[in-house]
């Protein structure tokens, strides 16, 4: 297994005490496969995504990456884990303003010690971005700003990549565009994909689906 | 990943070039001003060195005569006899073609050991020295000497500027003065049961180690500059200050994704401190360069000033010494660090998972406004406890910090009461927008307006000081300089005569009677007057009980100058013991400018009785056609005409050397102004870039970018105005506190406090226009912002 969660549980503090947000969630993925999470707002996708990614800690339960318990590693082992192992797309893309579409796209993979340009020129032609390596961002549309951070993530060869509603921010004809092309690819890397999305289109592109509702899978 | 990490970090400035500038400037300027001074200062005191080192200044108690400026050998023999371990030296001045070189003879035989200069201790040809009659100095001065002189001049760096050093015996020859010596060095190990001073040479007085020292009368001086120097070094920071907290906050979203694509924050911190070290090196680089130039400009009026304030030689030439360049590029880091730690702070406690979106970067939204007014109001206080109970020139100028940064840090909650009250006033909608809109600038420009504050208050104050010198001081030369002419002769054994022909053409004759004493343990010049209508007219004293000049030409007080009174704790009324059975009351206090030394002045008989062995040399002559006399003196009877010095010329020279005094102030003063106006310029440029998402609903909503641009303009100028309407006030405090604390700390003297309206209205003028030229180009830029730029905020992608 690439990704195991087990009866994870995490709150956060509110007004009137913690609020549970994750009530005991398990899950697992395999190598190649890729999993719809989707759920009400509210229900702990993201902070389920955020968990898996290590960008945030558990309060229990289990969740191992490529076998290794990550909610025991301190934040040095951790941010290792994402450099090399776990790949993460954010819905509002977070490229680096100040480096040109080349240098995103290689920007993980160089973190890692891992690039290899061969393939950051074969996803950069895949995702129709071997036009606008020299550009900034800014200069791009909202829908190749994310083929960029869908690049940048797949260039530095993730076990497991986590999207967190990729495509929230694009029309529907871009985003289906977009999906496509990043579906196409991590299956042709190999690596597993957890995707957080609302669409319920989306979810049926991916081979399985688990909703979340009040904290527990359904 | 360091290397990734590092070139994305960096990237940004890439980006935002002004905003590197912006901060690469700041620091550079920043520096510049501290090490320029630092260099000054360091300059400085490697003279005071060379001449401790070389000459036993302010290292040994000497012993110097009572009255006149020689010894007789016969004396020195006297004290040698009787067991006193004293070495002579005797000083003069040589004529060169450059000008005049101060010739210090030292008897290397009894000198003791450590006076002398290196050169001469390394290559130890005492033979040459002795014998062959060689003179040592500077490179300067060498060239100078060698074509003076016929003995052979070494050059030797270590020998203090404008000085040359030989054996005793050559500069008797050099100087006219056979068996003659300017002082003895008492050497600091004496035999046990020495005979007293006064039985063995009673015409000789003994000088402390520690008043004789050019560094300690000169520590006051380097202590305000230094001041001076840190005043603009903060002006510079706050640039720096906002230019990277603004940086940082832009750089939150990159940081996080960063982060969260697997650097960990101990790296980024580590990454961003080492990116902070090396522009702090490189910009402290530039402005240790640049604070070279400003001392090298300055040094020659520095050298000037500690000439005519204490008499102490300070090379005119710079050197690059590691204390100064070292200290320059170590406060540009700590000032780096200082502006970044808040910064470097909030990146540290930023949660991985917090928003990007940044946040208000400045100093003072409302709350924290109100925070800093309250720090200010218990720094006003500490100011206030320090000035009433308070001593010493340190805690002089911890007032003055306390009223400085008080002022800065009050100035936020100032400003947004102001504009809250225009706000009040105003109907029309725009014009509530527009106060509205400046009360959320308010924050973003603080760091400028508190540069500007601190530099306009600064400028209004030390004007203000230097004016009101000035004034006084004009004053003072008139009193003193009452006189028409001065005559100066050569040869004392004249000077009966001379009195004779001037009382036969003048209508008084003011004999210039003085020997150099020590009074209540103050190094004292004590003076005999001829008391006439000059000085019952002329003279006006700082406080007096009355019948002055009656009391002083009856032998029954004395007058003494401010510094004497202040230094030893005397006032009117008090005793002061003049000579061993001489005790006078103080009958007056008089203002004395630009003497190192306190003033005692009694009756002529009455000097006459104490030194009858003195006569005067120069004499002040009182006549209603000065052209007439001076004619009658030279054809007449053949007086030479450089002994005749007219009133005017003597005038003229003294405010010129005030003038030449105060250049170096006048000169950091308007840097800092032009410091602080960059300031403005660098806020509101790198503002402009955060302003077009705030300005965006007011255009949808009507205005054209035409009119947003000048509102920005007027934004500027009315912030800047109100900023130097609060450090008017602000500058007369800062003015009061020189007068009234510091000078008299540093100097001995307190003078009036005057005031000078046009300058202040041509100074708020010069502030305005430096706003406005500021704010002219961010508005401009504003102005021609796309409507593409302006509609993109209102993007779904946002």
């Amino acid at each position: 297994m690439v990704l195991t969660v087990q009866n994870v549980t995490k709150s956060f503090p509110g007004a009137e005490g913690d609020v549970p947000v994750l009530r005991g969630v398990s899950l697992s993925l395999d190598r190649g496969e890729t999993l719809a999470l989707t759920g009400e707002s509210g229900s702990g996708k993201s902070t389920l995504l955020h968990l898996i990614g290590g960008l945030d800690r558990v309060d229990s339960g289990s969740i191992t990456v490529g076998g290794r318990e990550i909610t025991t590693m301190n934040d040095a082992d951790r941010a290792a884990l994402r450099r090399s192992d776990v790949g993460v797309i954010f819905q509002q893309f977070n490229l680096i303003p100040s480096l040109t579409v080349e240098a995103n796209i290689a920007f993980q993979a160089r973190l890692a010690g891992a690039f290899d340009a061969d393939h950051a020129v074969r996803l950069s032609k895949a995702l129709g971005l071997s036009e606008h390596l020299t550009k900034y961002p800014e200069a791009l549309s909202g829908g190749q700003q994310q083929r960029v951070a869908i690049a940048r993530t797949l260039t530095a060869r993730p076990k497991l990549v986590l999207a967190d509603e990729p495509t929230g921010n694009l029309d529907e004809a871009t985003a289906s565009e977009v999906l496509g092309q990043m579906l196409r690819l991590v299956r042709e890397t190999g690596a597993a994909l957890l995707m957080v999305t609302h669409s319920s289109s989306v979810a049926r592109r991916m081979e399985r689906h688990v909703h979340l509702s009040q904290g527990h899978v359904v | 990943m360091i290397w990734t990490a590092l070139t994305a970090l960096l990237s940004h400035w890439r980006s935002n070039r002004l905003q590197f500038f912006a901060m690469v400037a700041g620091l550079a300027l920043a520096t510049a001003l501290w090490s320029g001074v630092q260099a000054i200062n360091a300059e400085a005191r490697a003279s005071y060195d060379a001449a401790a080192a070389t000459l036993g200044e302010g290292q040994f108690d000497q012993l110097l005569p009572r009255s006149g400026d020689r010894i007789d050998q016969s004396t020195y023999i006297a004290l040698r006899r009787a067991g006193w371990q004293v070495s002579p030296v005797l000083e003069g001045r040589l004529s060169t073609e450059d000008g005049r070189v101060r010739l210090v003879g030292l008897d290397p035989l009894t000198a003791p050991g450590t006076i002398a200069p290196v050169g001469m201790q390394e290559a130890a040809n005492l033979d040459d020295f002795l014998t062959r009659g060689v003179l040592f100095a500077a490179p300067d001065v060498a060239e100078a000497l060698a074509a003076a002189v016929p003995q052979r001049v070494i050059t030797d760096t270590s020998v203090a500027p404008g000085v040359a050093l030989t054996d005793i015996g050559v500069a008797q020859t050099l100087l006219d003065a056979e068996a003659k010596f300017s002082r003895l060095i008492i050497a600091p190990a004496q035999p046990m049961g020495l005979s007293d001073l006064a039985e063995v040479a009673p015409n000789l007085v003994r000088q402390p180690a520690q008043d004789a020292g050019a560094g300690r009368l000169t520590d006051s001086f380097h202590l305000n500059l230094t001041a001076f120097g840190l005043l603009s070094f903060a002006v510079g920071i706050f640039i720096v200050h906002g230019t990277i907290s603004l940086a940082f906050e832009q750089r939150r979203s990159m940081v996080r994704t960063i982060r969260a694509l697997g650097v960990p924050l101990k790296v980024l911190i580590g990454l961003m401190i080492s990116e902070l070290i090396l522009f702090a090196l490189v910009a402290g680089g530039i402005g240790v360069a640049l604070g070279y130039v400003i001392a090298a400009v300055l040094l020659p009026n520095v050298a000037a000033t500690l000439q005519g304030l204490y008499g102490a030689s300070v090379a005119g030439t710079l050197q690059l010494r590691p204390e100064w360049w070292l200290s320059g590029l170590a406060i540009a880091v700590l000032g780096t660090g200082f502006a970044a730690s808040g910064a470097l702070w909030k990146i540290a406690q930023m949660p991985l998972l917090a928003s990007a979106r940044p946040r208000a970067w400045a100093v003072a939204s409302g709350e924290t406004a109100r925070r800093l007014g309250v720090v200010a109001a218990l720094l006003f206080a500490t100011g206030i406890a320090l000035a009433i109970w308070g001593q010493g020139l340190t805690l002089a100028f911890a007032l003055l910090a306390c009223l400085l940064i008080g002022a800065a840090l009050i100035l936020p909650l100032l400003l947004r009461s102001a504009v809250t009250l225009a706000d009040r006033k105003v109907r029309s909608a725009m014009w509530q927008w527009f106060w509205a809109d400046t009360r959320q600038q308010v924050p973003g420009m603080s760091l400028a307006l508190m540069a500007l504050l601190l530099a306009t208050a600064a400028n209004v104050g030390v004007s203000t000081m230097v004016s009101s010198f000035r004034v006084t001081f004009v004053d003072f030369l008139d009193q003193r300089l009452a006189p028409e002419l001065f005559v100066r002769i050569e040869n004392p054994d004249q000077s009966a005569d001379i009195e004779v022909i001037l009382l036969s053409e003048a209508r008084e004759v003011l004999p210039l009677l003085s020997v150099e004493t020590d009074i209540s343990a103050v190094p004292t010049e004590l003076f005999g007057v001829r008391v006439g209508p000059t000085y019952r007219e002329n003279w006006l004293f700082l406080d007096d009980d009355g019948g002055v000049w009656d009391r002083v030409e009856a032998g029954r007080a004395v007058v003494v100058s401010e510094q004497l009174a202040r230094r030893a704790g005397l006032w009117i009324g008090d005793p002061v013991t003049i000579a061993p059975a001489l005790i006078l009351p103080i009958a007056a206090i008089v203002a004395d400018y630009g003497n190192p030394l306190g003033q005692a002045i009694i009756s002529e008989p009455l000097f006459r009785d104490l030194y009858p062995d003195t006569v005067p040399t120069s004499f002040g002559i009182r006549t209603d056609d000065p052209s007439a006399l001076r004619l009658a003196l030279t054809e007449k009877h053949g007086l030479p005409e450089s002994g005749i010095t007219d009133q005017s010329r003597i005038k003229a020279f003294s405010l010129g050397v005030f003038e030449r005094t105060f250049t170096v102030t006048g000169a950091l003063n308007v840097l800092t102004l032009a410091v602080a106006a960059f300031a403005i310029l660098m806020s509101l440029l790198t503002l402009a870039s955060i302003r077009v998402p705030q300005l965006a609903p007011a255009w949808a909503l009507g205005l054209t970018r035409r009119r947003l641009g000048q509102l920005e303009l007027l934004r500027a100028v009315v912030l800047a105005m109100v900023t130097t309407v609060l450090a008017i006030p602000l500058g007369l405090m800062l003015a009061w506190v020189l007068l009234s604390y510091v000078n008299v700390e540093a100097f001995g003297w307190k003078l009036p406090l005057y005031l000078f309206p046009g300058h202040y209205a041509l100074l708020t003028l010069f502030a305005l226009l430096a706003a406005a030229l500021a704010a002219l180009w961010p508005a401009l830029r504003l102005a021609r912002t796309p409507p593409s730029a302006l509609l993109k905020v209102f993007a779904n992608d946002r």
